[in-house]
């Protein structure tokens, strides 16, 4: 019994499945940037994979470079969007986003 | 071109199957804190599928980014914005956001397992790219082969100086968001 490339791949998928139902169907701010990182994760995890499983043998470090990318990214991108959370808290008490429509012309 | 002996194998299963049932714990539980608790072991079991596909360095950075920092911040939104007592719930379009994922989900499993991967094999030229055979035989790691491909003048410098630049201006916008107004 072995485990490759597929294995990791469906892996990663059902990961990013899961996570852009998380990301569609909540109605806490809060809740979707939790999804939003699994599904950065599943992609981190099906990059690693092909840098990994692509060349016999060998591991292609570019695919760990794009990921180390992909990490500083999502650091950025959970600082703002917490920020912006916590400020539209402040001012409607609430981070539900269906109720968030000030930008509504 | 597969992960062989037993060890390696159940390592996998196990870390799959607890990633998946952590990842849909953070979906559908309705209390937030422990759907972040669960997030930080999906975190945790995700560098642990690093550590199977030899990727040690990323797996440490895995621990120390998402469950170290980004954890801790997604704790402290939950504690600051008190929204416990609402929990977390599914909004109206809960139904069709659940036909997606799993229409996307059959999508994505069936083009992987239809594809045949040993063609990309002959694409991808491996000699171009560093060979590292040996420092996965002799279990020396990867850490400064990714420090030499990032810093090196044809490799990923510039990336680097950017990716620095927008974090330092990830933090000022958080500064500047989260700044009370001056009351005047």
């Amino acid at each position: 019994m072995s485990v490759g490339l597929e294995h990791y791949l469906v892996l990663s998928s059902i990961l990013f499945c899961i996570g852009i139902y998380g990301a569609l169907a909540k109605r806490n701010a809060v809740v979707i940037l939790m999804c939003v990182e699994i599904m950065l994760n599943a992609v981190n995890i099906a990059l690693v994979t092909f840098s990994r499983f692509l060349v016999e043998d060998t591991v292609l470090l570019d695919g760990h470079v794009f990921v180390i990318f992909v990490l500083v990214v999502a650091a950025a991108e959970a600082t703002v969007g917490l920020a912006i959370i916590m400020a539209i808290y402040r001012s409607r008490r609430s981070v539900d986003p269906d109720k968030i429509d000030m930008m509504k012309g | 071109m597969a992960l062989e002996g037993t060890a390696a194998v159940s390592a996998f299963w196990i870390l799959a199957v607890v990633s998946v049932v952590t990842a849909l714990a953070v979906v559908m539980l309705k209390d937030i804190f422990r759907a972040a608790l669960f997030l930080v072991l999906c975190f945790f079991t995700v560098a642990g599928i690093y550590a199977t596909l030899s990727a040690d360095f990323l797996a440490v950075v895995q621990v120390l980014v998402y469950v170290g920092a980004i954890g801790i911040l997604l704790i402290f939104a939950i504690m600051v914005t008190k929204e416990t007592q609402h929990g977390s719930l599914f909004n109206r379009q809960h139904v069709f956001a659940m036909f997606f994922a799993v229409l996307l989900l059959i999508a994505m499993i069936g083009s992987v397992t239809q594809t045949d991967w040993d063609r990309l094999r002959d694409v991808a030229n491996p000699s171009t790219e560093a060979t590292h055979t040996e420092a996965l035989e002799s279990g020396e790691g990867l850490t400064d082969e990714i420090g030499a491909r990032l810093f090196d003048e044809d490799g990923f410098i510039l990336p680097v100086e950017i990716a620095g630049v927008m974090l330092l201006a990830a933090v000022l916008g958080g500064i500047v968001i989260m700044r009370e107004r001056d009351k005047e």
